[in-house]
């Protein structure tokens, strides 16, 4: 890993096809050197032998010559068909995800990512066994994102109103970056994650961890979803002020709102403030939390309101 | 030749005659002037840039004013300097010149481009100040495009209107080339430049109505709230892309091949030798005009295209780089056996061939659909376009101004304040940018206002940014040096004689110092090519050439 680290070029590599990436990259790389050292020294050379001599220098005429002037279309055309050719393979491999992969659900919203796995588990972070494939099945719920995953050579743009897929298959335990590479607005660069890559084992174990049991009071659950679902990126719980109000103190206390009126803060205002948070805004505040919370269901809402009175 | 004192800036006076004029020598200046503005409003811009990124976290402004200064870096530098620069400045100055022609086809429409392009400029600049922010990046993509502020709307409007001025620029082009060429001068004599300028207008006068359709859909969904782009009322996000690219893609080459027309004549000009394979440039210009439209998908190989489609908008990209890479192995032939004079213009045709060919090769890199993958929106697309876009495009450009500079001016400029001033901007310009080639690789994204989230993981994030950054200022004092000794040129410079570089092309074989306002007393008859330097006794037949002191 330290090796990886200390290279010039790209990032240390984790996935099954990120090795065929990085050979081909090395490869153009390499040619792509020895032809510009090649054009270069040639011009170098070239500037200095022919340099001017006298005022009155007149030129010794160059009959064209066909041969080299074929291999310039020639060479090159083969140089190209070899790279096309072989990134056209790999790309092939990266595009269609095993029949056995794992499906994940990935929502990106401004500013945030939300992975939902097949038992119901959500998260912030993409938790991911080690040598399973694993495919994400994404989709927006407001402008373009991409998902970007530099260990593992895997970056796909996800889009609302449609889903769009990536796979890989990570080959170490180790936790990498994910970042959004589509810009997304203001605060596009802070719309970072990371990929924990778990043993087959360590998975099936955070999952269990995460699957709240069936005795969680609803406060509990709140908490469970106040991490899964992003809410933790605006809304702090010690009074530090973020892109929204900070839950602390925040039950039962009186609110005023950018039109002029006032309200405390009870259950239903709560219940409002996250299912139409468009409604009323707290001064000091801009309309900027997503929709997405529209669409929870009624005992997720409960949840979240005794998990915000409570606290 | 004509008496001292009448030549065209002399010819009339007044501001009335200088806004009023239809002389494509002085339109060419009108076009100087302001792009010259508006690459220093470009490069405020992009100095600001970077500066916010010299460190991570917060440096000197927010996130919102921060993608804002990378939203007009890139739409002032892309559709108000290097869309118009070459074609507008020297396209007009040089070309109706070196085909022996009196004026452009249609000199009225050329007076009216430089105005419906400051139109565009001011209703771009105007939006952001009045208004308030556009931060969508130049590329405008939906659904982000059509939830922000109402600027974004005159931002579009300018781009349409601005898109006119250079629809007018290259159809006057075309016809004068086709019609106006001066007895003699065959499509085989025709000087390189001019086949660039040529193949250009057919890109503009094709590619940019798209744009413009582009821009008015968005502005028909803004307003009239039908669904197009936008998912939200039923449109579709990724048609926006491939109707931005159908247009942008080509604009690629709206803004590079005047600048390897620019390149071919310095190469011919000052190694005094045939351009090595003429037909292969001139047709090659031609060749990457038309493949150059059906390559655009390959901005979107992970935009959510099929994959059937991005196939094949890497096999045709590639195509592309072919008749790029004939041209490339030609300029540097062209030396070959010839008289090779180390002269400013030739130091930036020679930085040119470094820096393009760096561009290029990075190109096809990001051209093979796998590696494009990992490559795609992070600092290594940004330092490929900069090395393409002004390593090549805008480094043509400040070649071609020292090369044209006595012709327009009548003056010569300090040739050890140029040489000083290239050397600047060659180390300035390599520091910025190929740190970024480097950054990229190891998966820096484009379009971030911070860095300080990342370098848990990539620690050398910080160094790279610094190292670009420093870069960039001394890439800013190499362009302002050149400024700087420009006006001093004006001012106090050397008179400069008809033909001072010995070229052989009309424009300083058959006009004065500067040239009359109707550039030539008799119609030239051509008998020779553009870089027939042994049949050019009359340049050369005496011993006095003024043209290289050691």
């Amino acid at each position: 890993m330290m090796e990886d680290k200390q290279a010039l070029w790209l990032p240390e590599a984790a996935s099954t096809y990120a090795g065929s990436v990085d050979s081909l990259f090395y490869f153009i790389l390499v040619t792509s050197v020895i032809l510009f050292v090649g054009v270069v020294t040639t011009m170098v050379v070239f500037a200095w032998r022919f340099r001017r001599r006298s005022a009155a220098d007149r030129p010794v005429p160059v009959k064209e010559n066909k041969v080299i002037e074929a291999s310039w279309i020639l060479v090159p055309f083969i140089l190209v068909t070899i790279v096309f050719i072989w990134g056209f393979r790999v790309f092939i491999t990266m595009s269609v995800a095993p029949p056995n992969a794992m499906e994940i659900t990935v929502r990106a919203q401004k500013w945030s990512w939300l992975f939902e796995y097949p038992e119901g588990v959500r998260s912030n972070a993409l938790h991911v066994p080690v040598g399973r494939p694993v495919k994400l099945k994404m989709s927006s719920a407001d402008v373009l994102h991409s998902l970007y995953i530099p260990a593992f050579r895997t970056k796909q743009d996800v889009i609302p109103g449609r889903y769009t897929y990536a796979w890989f298959e990570a080959t170490r335990q180790d936790t990498f970056p994910l970042m959004c590479t589509e810009y997304c607005g203001q605060q596009h660069s802070t719309m970072l994650s990371s990929v924990v890559v778990h043993s087959q084992d360590g998975f099936e174990a955070w999952l269990q961890e995460s699957q709240l049991g069936t005795d969680a009071s609803p406060a509990e659950r709140g908490e469970a979803l106040y991490t899964q679902l992003g809410c933790l990126a605006c809304h702090s719980l010690d009074g530090t002020p973020g892109i929204g109000p900070s839950f602390e103190g925040l039950a039962a206390t009186e609110r005023a709102f950018t039109d002029g009126t006032r309200a405390v803060a009870d259950d239903n205002y709560l219940r409002e403030a996250i299912v139409a948070p468009a409604v009323r805004i707290v001064e000091g505040y801009d309309a900027l939390m997503p929709a997405t919370y529209a669409t929870l269901e009624p005992e997720e809402v409960d949840a979240l309101v005794a998990f915000i009175q409570e606290h | 030749m004509s008496a001292p004192g009448q030549n065209y800036l002399t010819a009339s006076k007044g501001i009335r005659s200088w806004l009023l004029t239809t002389d494509h020598k002085r339109i060419g200046i009108l076009y100087a002037v302001s792009v010259a503005l508006f690459f220093l409003l470009g490069g405020i811009f992009a100095v600001l840039v970077r500066t916010e990124l010299a460190a991570p976290g917060e440096t000197i402004m927010g996130q919102d004013s921060y993608n804002q200064a990378f939203t007009l870096h890139g739409v002032v530098m892309v559709f108000l300097v290097i869309i118009p620069a070459i074609p507008g400045i020297l396209g007009n100055f040089v070309l109706p010149i070196q085909i022996g022609a009196k004026d452009v086809a249609f000199p009225r429409l050329n007076l009216f481009s430089w105005y419906i392009f400051m139109l565009g400029a001011l209703l771009a600049l105007s939006g952001w100040l009045i208004i308030g922010k556009v931060d969508t990046g130049w590329t405008f993509y939906t659904p982000y495009s059509s939830e922000g502020t109402n600027s974004v709307l005159w931002l579009t409007t300018a781009v349409f209107v601005a898109g006119f001025a250079s629809i007018f620029t290259g159809l006057n082009f075309i016809v004068t080339v086709h019609k106006m060429r001066a007895p003699g001068m065959t499509w085989n004599r025709l000087p390189l430049f001019v086949w660039a300028i040529y193949a250009t207008g057919i890109v503009q006068v094709l590619a940019t109505p798209v744009i413009g359709i582009t821009m008015v859909l968005l502005f028909l969904e803004r307003l009239l709230q039908i669904g197009i782009f936008d998912p939200a009322l039923g449109g579709d996000p990724v048609l926006f892309q491939h109707f931005f690219w159908f247009y942008s893609h080509p604009a690629v080459y709206i803004m590079i091949l005047p600048a390897m027309g620019i390149i071919s004549d310095l190469m011919g000009t000052f190694s005094r030798q045939q351009v090595s394979g003429y037909t292969f440039i001139a047709l090659s210009s031609v060749a990457i005009a038309f493949l150059g439209f059906l390559v655009w998908g390959h901005h979107m190989f992970v935009a959510g295209q099929s994959a059937i489609s991005s196939i094949i908008f890497s096999m045709l990209t590639f195509l592309i780089g072919i008749p790029t890479g004939i041209k490339v192995f030609n300029w540097v032939a062209t030396m070959y056996k010839g008289s090779v004079s180390l002269k400013t213009p030739m130091i930036y045709a020679l930085m040119f061939l470094f820096l393009f060919t760096i561009g290029g090769l990075t190109g096809i890199m990001i051209g093979v659909l796998a590696v494009d993958v990992h490559l795609h929106d992070t600092y290594f697309i940004v330092a490929h376009f900069h090395y393409v876009m002004m390593g090549g495009a805008l480094i043509g450009l400040i070649g071609g101004l020292h090369y044209w500079w006595p012709k327009i001016t009548g003056r010569l400029y300090n040739e050890t304040a140029g040489r000083i001033a290239a050397v600047l901007v060659f180390v300035g310009f390599n520091l910025t940018f190929f740190t970024q080639f480097i950054m990229g690789s190891r998966g820096m994204p484009r379009r971030y206002h911070d860095y300080a989230g990342l370098l848990e993981q990539y620690p050398e994030f910080a160094a790279y940014n610094m190292v670009s950054t420093v870069g960039s200022y001394i890439l800013a004092i190499g362009l302002l040096m050149i400024l700087v000794y420009a006006v001093h040129s004006l001012l106090r410079g050397k008179r400069a004689t008809a033909n001072p570089w010995g070229a052989v092309t009309l424009e300083w074989t058959h006009t004065g110092v500067v040239p009359d306002a109707h550039n030539f007393h008799h119609v030239p008859l051509v008998t020779r090519g553009p870089y027939d330097f042994h049949l050019a006794d009359d340049v050369f037949g005496s011993a006095a050439d003024d043209g290289d002191k050691p």
